[in-house]
């Protein structure tokens, strides 16, 4: 018994932000700098009336062109912008998508690792005889959360939504999983306006704002990352030349390549690629799988290491073949 | 040392080793802004193998700070 990732598809919003427009509105600010170090060209950005459940909706249509939506029996999406407070936007995606009605739903909040506990959720479901087919949506829109002023985060963060298809498979294509978990990181990746904690209530008409303490948020990663890597290739018995492609999560070009050369990885076998998207938190990495099967870059049978890590802190990296 | 250390810091900052002085204060560089945080605190990690946080890095100033800080936490 055993799952696999049958299928992914991932929607853009139409308005892309380039960085020649932040440029004339920042004019301290470099596009060529940015690009150069960052690896970012452009971003896509929701609409004022497009939200993260509407992104994660036309990625999923695009799926259900070719899959039989009645063979759905589970849907888990992953968001922090949440249609919302409740009901569960998982619930609401059911009904647009006119799944059937007897099937189990639900969202979980997280970031950049989201994508890798979702796999893990839903083989867990799969191998337990749970459900046989999960759609994993992610969505995205930290856009909304970022200030006008704040040229750091909105160079960085694009929106997005994915949609994945786990199913049952005779051999388990998803391999061993290992998670990590540190809430001491919290206050450095936050959005802290209108939540239980400030008893849901905005001063002044402010919207909610991300913050991003990015030196403490690049200190964590280089401390994390070599070492989860490591420890996910021996839980799956291979050595790192048994790897053939690496896909982590796509911050950004700086840390991606600090993080390679750390631990001495062949470039050729790792993903950077977020120049025309950015840094679209949990749908970085179902992006990268997309974009590398459909360009080549990875093929059946290869063995592809996924790692995601970021805001909770949390963690997480598996090895899938595909 | 410091001379390899200057070195470092002005390849970090991408620029010209002779523009880099022991009693600067990095924060006035004109190119100054937040990816040359990063790319002191990768510099440092890579070379002497040590993680600055946060807020001892925002109580370093100068160049020298810098150095002192590395020599006192190797």
């Amino acid at each position: 018994m055993g799952a696999k990732i049958k299928q992914v598809e991932y929607y853009l919003p139409e308005r892309i932000l380039t960085n020649e427009e932040l440029e004339k509105a920042y004019p301290e600010w470099s596009a060529a700098k940015l690009e150069k170090k960052v690896g970012i060209k452009q971003r896509h950005i929701a609409g004022p009336n497009e939200t993260s459940l509407d992104l994660a909706i036309n990625a999923a249509t695009k799926i259900l062109e070719t899959e039989d939506k009645n063979l759905i029996d589970f849907v888990l999406f992953c968001t922090q912008s949440p249609e919302y407070l409740l009901p569960t936007s998982a619930c609401l995606l059911q009904a647009k998508l006119g799944l059937r009605t007897e099937i189990g739903a639900l969202d979980f909040n997280l970031g950049c690792s989201g994508y890798v506990y979702g796999l893990a959720i839903a083989k867990g479901m799969i191998n337990s005889g749970l459900c046989k087919n999960v759609l994993l949506v992610t969505g995205e829109t930290y856009s909304k959360f970022i200030a006008e002023d704040d040229i750091s985060n909105r160079s960085i963060f694009g929106d997005a939504g994915t949609a994945t298809i786990v199913t049952y498979s005779e051999e388990d294509m998803l391999g061993e999983f290992v998670f990590g978990t540190d809430g001491k990181g919290a206050e450095n990746l936050i959005v802290k306006e209108l939540t239980a904690r400030n008893s849901y209530i905005l001063q002044n008409n402010e919207r909610p704002t991300l913050y991003m303490n990015g030196p403490e948020i690049f200190n964590f990663t280089i401390e994390t990352i070599p070492p989860l890597l490591q420890k996910v290739i021996a839980k799956n018995k291979l050595q790192v030349t048994d790897i053939d492609y690496f896909i982590l999560h796509q911050a950004n070009k700086y840390i991606l390549e600090f993080l390679i050369s750390e631990m001495c990885l062949d470039i050729s076998k790792c993903h950077i690629d977020m120049l025309n998207y950015g840094n679209t938190v949990s749908n970085t990495i179902p992006i990268a799988l997309k974009d590398s099967l459909e360009q080549g870059r990875i093929k059946e049978g290869n063995k592809v290491l996924l790692a995601g890590f970021g805001v909770g802190y949390s963690w997480g990296s598996t090895i899938i073949t595909l | 040392m410091i001379d390899n250390f200057i070195a470092l810091f002005a390849d970090a900052l991408e620029k010209e080793k002779s523009a880099v002085a022991i009693n600067d204060e990095f924060r006035n560089y004109e190119e100054w802004d937040s990816l040359a945080v990063l790319s002191l605190i990768a510099m440092i990690k890579q070379n002497y193998n040590i993680t600055i946080p946060r807020k001892d890095f925002d109580e370093l100033n100068t160049v020298s700070d810098l150095f002192e800080y590395i020599q006192a936490h190797r």
